[in-house]
């Protein structure tokens, strides 16, 4: 059974539910920003967001108080510094106190990676030595049963929801994105649900270099978001706005810029405005 | 040294002598692993000084990369339109991170310790920071497994500690041979390059020890931004001055990335 095309106002409704276990990914690339938007629009709460770089869109969301848990791996501003949300909720509980589960990079691949082959834990040789392995729900170490090597065990991440921003749907909801492809293949297949906002849609698929295609039987939702993933970028539709990602630093810094642009650029905005 | 030299000598910031020292570690050939600022400036320097076919690989999946400007996110548009092939951060971190495929690894860091041990967490109490850092990101397997590391970072007595406030990453870990009792492949940092010397782990018990300051530098001024007892070498040199062509290639680089 194929995903259901609707607004993205409508697939947020259905599928996002406070509490939830939400994963939005995108490295760097493809960063499902107008989604992120959408559910802060919708007041949602008390949710557990999973991204490895939580980045410009998790700090809107953590400022927004949508949060209540992050699993991550590197929450900076890449190139510019901090981000402020993120680190005002963690120093100072603002505007909620924020529970932490941190990994590497390759920590948190492997946690999707698991997911997405639905095996409870990922396996790396990594941890070893760092203060990275005071999670014991989620860190373990383990001994190889063929060499006796140590090594480490990450469990699997299985969200409820993951969203994703892709350049194409075709007639048939199957989903193609390209370029710099991330970890959302693994984010898609290791959740329940999946939403997907694309650039646009288009008769047929058709073949390219580095793309992924994602087939419409493992895809809940599909909703048409053109420029979605602002500021990042999607290739062959948008660069990166490198300039709006020096500017966040400035918004984001203090409290009362911060939600005076999210009242003006998200509360006030409408999706379709974008489009 | 030339009148002339000396001249572009003070032209020089520290940070402009780290990123050049950083480059001139690259040999001509070498895998090297970039990650954001100083790292990113000093491959993309070495690339079009003496290293052309440095191979810049970016944790984004971007292998053999060769941006025209200076990137500012590791995931820039420019990286996978240059590159030889994309692959995924989970195929990344299996199969070229964590394989072993990496010759140099460059890393930053908020804390380093005296066996080059990397904080990039939090500085003060864990579950109450003072700052909260960034994290980990693609260090810790960086920093493993890399053939060679080669680390970057300001020099001070806050960025110098005697102990950290998080263990991120392992340099050598508590010394001697930590680091093959923790099962790492790679040899670990080979230098530590900052605004004030360039500092090297002692082949026996790998503790780092200052072998040449930056031109201008005391010895005195880097044990003052240390916040250890420093090693110091018997045969401590001073680092050549940045040339002329070194100096105009790195801004040049600069200039074009401010150019968007």
């Amino acid at each position: 059974m194929g995903p259901t095309v609707l607004p993205l106002a409508d697939a947020v409704a259905q599928h996002v539910a406070d509490g939830d276990t939400v994963a939005l990914e995108g490295f760097t690339h493809l960063i499902p920003f107008a989604a992120g938007q959408e559910i802060i629009r919708q007041g949602r709460t008390d949710l557990t967001l999973v991204r490895m770089t939580p980045d410009l869109v998790y700090d809107q969301m953590i400022g927004m108080g949508c949060a209540r848990k992050l699993v991550f791996s590197y929450g900076g501003n890449p190139g510019v510094g901090s981000l402020h949300r993120f680190r005002d909720a963690v120093e100072n509980g603002w505007p909620a106190p924020l529970e932490l589960e941190e990994h590497s990079h390759a920590g948190m691949a492997k946690a999707y990676t698991a997911g997405a082959a639905r095996l409870p834990f990922g396996v790396l040789r990594g941890y070893a030595g760092t203060d990275l392995t005071g999670h014991p729900d989620s860190v373990a170490a383990i001994e190889c049963p063929f060499t006796g090597e140590k090594l480490t065990a990450v469990r699997a991440v299985n969200p409820d929801v993951s969203i994703i921003h892709a350049q194409q749907a075709d007639k048939h909801g199957n989903v193609m994105l390209w370029g710099l492809s991330g970890v959302q293949k693994e984010a898609v297949l290791a959740a329940q649900r999946a939403i997907v906002t694309v650039e646009e849609t288009v008769e047929e698929l058709e073949p390219r270099p580095h793309a992924v295609v994602l087939p419409s039987w493992v895809i809940t939702a599909i909703s048409v978001v053109p420029n979605g993933s602002w500021p990042s970028y999607a290739d062959g539709y948008s660069v990166r706005d490198n300039d709006f990602y020096a500017e966040w630093d400035t918004i984001a810094r203090d409290r009362d810029a911060f939600t005076a642009w999210m009242r003006e650029h998200v509360l006030e905005a409408k999706e379709v405005a974008r489009s | 040294m030339s009148p002339g030299t000396q001249q572009q000598l003070e032209a020089a910031t520290g940070e402009e002598t780290m990123t050049i020292c950083a480059a001139r570690e690259v040999r001509d050939g070498q895998v090297l692993l970039v990650g954001v600022g100083p790292p990113n400036a000093a491959a993309n320097l070495a690339r079009r000084l003496h290293a052309p076919n440095a191979v810049l690989v970016y944790e984004s999946g971007a292998i053999a990369a060769k941006p025209v400007r200076l990137p500012l996110s590791i995931g820039d548009d420019d990286l996978a339109a240059t590159a030889d092939e994309l692959v995924s951060v989970p195929e990344m971190f299996d199969y070229w991170v964590g394989a072993g495929r990496i010759d140099v690894g460059f890393l930053g860091a908020a804390q380093l310790d005296r066996f080059a041990n990397i904080n990039t967490t939090v500085i003060g109490p864990y579950d109450h920071p003072k700052v909260r850092l960034p994290g980990a990101g693609g260090a810790p397997e960086i920093a493993a497994a890399s053939r060679e590391v080669i680390v970057l970072l300001r020099q001070s007595k806050r960025s110098f500690v005697d102990k950290l406030d998080f263990r991120t990453s392992v340099g050598y870990g508590d010394g001697d041979d930590d680091r093959s009792k923790l099962g790492f492949r790679g040899a670990g940092p080979q230098v530590v390059i900052t605004d004030l010397g360039i500092l090297r782990p002692d082949p026996d018990d790998h503790e780092l020890t200052l072998v040449a300051v930056h031109p201008g530098v005391e010895v005195d001024d880097v044990r003052e931004a240390t916040g250890w007892d420093l090693r110091v070498s018997e045969t401590l040199d001073v680092t050549a001055p940045a040339s002329e062509d070194e100096l105009r290639t790195l801004r040049e680089l600069r200039a074009r990335a401010g150019e968007r």
